[in-house]
């Protein structure tokens, strides 16, 4: 570059201020989009703010060792009661009756997709599942409450219209999608040279299926188990349609139950007081619920990093 | 040890092929199982429903009368919670997963936001309805609104829509990104012009995904209070309101009373008269269909996505 006509030239001042500018427009930008990362934090924070410091209201008027020992929970009768074990009980019963058909379904479906299906069933069935998966729970409420219960009747003469159990039922077929995909992808990730020296072992598919490729996927197949359990704790709206909400402290799926989430959707439905003790109960139970799922993630973590299998 | 006599070694290898064929049928009951229930679903819903599935059921208003009542407010503020949802989450969640793609350093402020994102991904989503519960409608005032429900739900799908965006991005070859920025763009034009156009397709599916997930979603609104018996739409802008004189301003809408369809039906659900039964049958019928083609929109997306995508 000459320097007789610079004055013709962009300045290399100018230049460096254009560059500052856009440097200094660039740095805006990465800040809001860091600000919209914080949000997920922020939501957090926000939860976790909200439960405790309701709860902490609430621990002030009730004990914690009536809220864990206490075995009626009657919090807005004039004899209050505390005893968070009823909505757990309802809560685990549900769960567990979700979990013997969801586990079981989950993870036959994903072998077959995995190992046995040609890749055209494949395609096929696992958007089929996606739909399942991707049902309103309260049109699964609605089934169970409507279609299920009627047929169960009709094996069990007995069982009330509200049950744990038809509840339970429907909520693992609900779950069944997020077992079934995420273990399937766990097993697809096992490398076919695996399964290649099993065959030549002379084992069947079955056998390699479950002696080596489920025990490399284990770690997979475990987040997905905990998966399926977190959405069962969490699960409100079939419960609240199909079980009751009776508090009831029960271990017996065939009888009607309040659980943890259906005992919030029931308070919310009514005209409590902002401040009031029966206002702050669903707080400390949302706490309590989200203790229960927290554990289990740590857990899944925790198995995740154990069983991991590195190829 | 003996060694196996030819028709032993054949008897052992039809054992192992009939075992393969057994788990394969019960592969194929499980999945048939998962269509039944789809098929079951839609069917009695349809067949339940097929008498209240007129033009009236979606110009009426709820009413104590069930061979009256319509879904009118409901559809209504499915659709205004939707649009605030989908302005607030789409560009929240877009502008995360871009941080996290394309800004973000790894160090432990963006651990902590990963790790932060998955672990939401499994908070039940009633506890999201608590926490707007303390957040929104008393922290903030916004009281029982479309305002507070959208942004409730905007919360929940954040995940779906953070993660389905990082995915589209991760995918995008390195070169793009190269190209650009050798030919002096920054890193904002860079994703400006070439990383968001090209994460379009991916990020669209992830956001229809939520959005479906969303309007099925029924907990998180019955725990802010939304009220079930709506006779009235929200205002629309500009137009004259009950009070003499006084005309709705172009966001009195964020602030009306509303419901939606998932809380009309499980209102009508949990009525002991079952001609309201009827009801529900046709509301979820009209709610499946929404949800369904939604999601099959997602997948047919995604599926001509994979087909036609070649860097």
């Amino acid at each position: 570059m000459t320097a007789n006509n610079a004055s013709d030239l962009p300045q290399v001042s100018d230049r460096l201020a254009k560059n500052a500018m856009r440097n200094v427009s660039e740095r805006i930008i990465e800040s809001i989009l860091f600000a919209a990362a914080a949000v997920s934090v922020l939501t957090t924070i926000g939860i976790v703010y909200v439960l405790v410091s309701e709860s902490i209201h609430f621990f002030q008027n009730v004990s914690i060792v009536d809220f864990l020992t206490d075995t009626q929970w009657t919090p807005l009768f004039d004899d209050a009661h505390f005893g968070i074990m009823v909505l757990i009980s309802g809560t685990l019963v549900s769960s567990a009756v979700a979990l013997a058909v969801a586990i079981p379904m989950g993870t036959v479906i994903a072998i077959y997709l995995s190992e046995f299906a040609h890749p055209k069933v494949r395609e096929t069935a696992k958007p089929i599942l996606e739909l399942l998966g991707g049902i309103p729970t309260i049109v699964f409420g609605y089934f169970a409450l409507l279609m299920v219960t009627p047929l169960l009747q009709k094996v069990f003469p007995e069982l009330p219209g509200f049950s744990l159990l038809s509840a339970g039922l429907v909520m693992g077929i609900m779950i069944v999608p997020y077992i079934a995909s995420l273990s399937e992808d766990a097993m697809r990730a096992v490398p076919m040279s695996m399964r290649e020296g099993s065959y030549a072992m002379g084992a069947t598919k079955l056998y390699t299926a479950i002696h080596v490729v489920v025990p490399a996927a284990i770690s997979g197949l475990a987040a997905s188990y905990i998966l399926g359990i977190s959405r069962a704790v969490g699960e409100t709206m079939i419960l609240a349609v199909a079980a009751g909400m009776q508090p009831n402290l029960t271990w017996n799926p065939a009888e009607p139950a309040a659980t943890i989430t259906s005992y919030i959707v029931q308070v919310a439905l009514g005209d409590l007081p902002h401040g009031s003790i029966g206002y702050q109960t669903i707080f400390a139970a949302g706490l309590t619920l989200l203790l229960i799922t927290l554990c289990f993630n740590i857990l899944g973590q925790w198995l995740r990093r154990r069983f991991r299998e590195a190829y | 040890m003996q060694p196996l006599t030819t028709e032993q070694v054949r008897a052992l290898i039809a054992k192992g092929k009939l075992k393969d064929t057994l788990f394969q049928a019960l592969g194929i009951i499980f999945l048939a199982i998962g269509v039944a229930v789809i098929v079951l679903l839609v069917g009695d819903m349809i067949i339940r429903g097929s008498e209240r599935l007129t033009l009236d059921f979606f110009m009426n208003f709820a009413s104590r009368r069930a061979s009256q009542a319509g879904i009118l407010s409901a559809w209504v503020g499915s659709l205004l919670v939707m649009l605030v949802t989908a302005l607030a989450a789409v560009p929240l969640g877009v502008a995360a997963g871009l941080y996290l793609e394309e800004y973000a350093k790894r160090n432990w402020v963006t651990e902590i936001i990963e790790i932060n994102i998955t672990n939401l991904a499994a908070v039940p989503s009633i506890v999201y309805g608590l926490l707007s519960l303390g957040i929104f409608v008393y922290a903030f005032g916004f009281g029982q609104s479309i305002l507070t429900a959208g942004l409730t739900l905007a919360l929940l799908i954040l995940p779906i829509v953070i993660v389905s965006t990082r995915e589209a991005i991760r995918s995008i070859p390195a070169m793009i990104r190269e190209g650009s920025m050798a030919v002096g763009a920054t890193r904002w034009q860079t994703c400006r012009y070439h990383i968001i156009p090209y994460a379009m397709p991916g990020i669209l599916t992830g956001v229809i995904i939520g959005l479906a997930r969303a309007i099925g979603e029924t907990a998180p609104i019955i725990t802010i209070g939304a009220l079930t018996f709506i006779a009235f739409l929200p205002p629309v802008p500009f137009t004259a309101t009950g009070a003499e004189g006084a005309t709705a301003g172009l966001f009195d809408w964020l602030m009306s009373p509303f419901t939606v369809m998932p809380i009309q039906i499980f209102n009508w659900t949990s009525r002991p008269d079952p001609a309201f039964e009827v009801n529900a049958a046709a509301a979820g019928f009209v709610l499946m269909v929404m949800v369904l083609s939604m999601n099959g929109l997602a997948i047919w997306l995604r599926y001509r996505l994979r087909k036609n995508i070649k860097w």
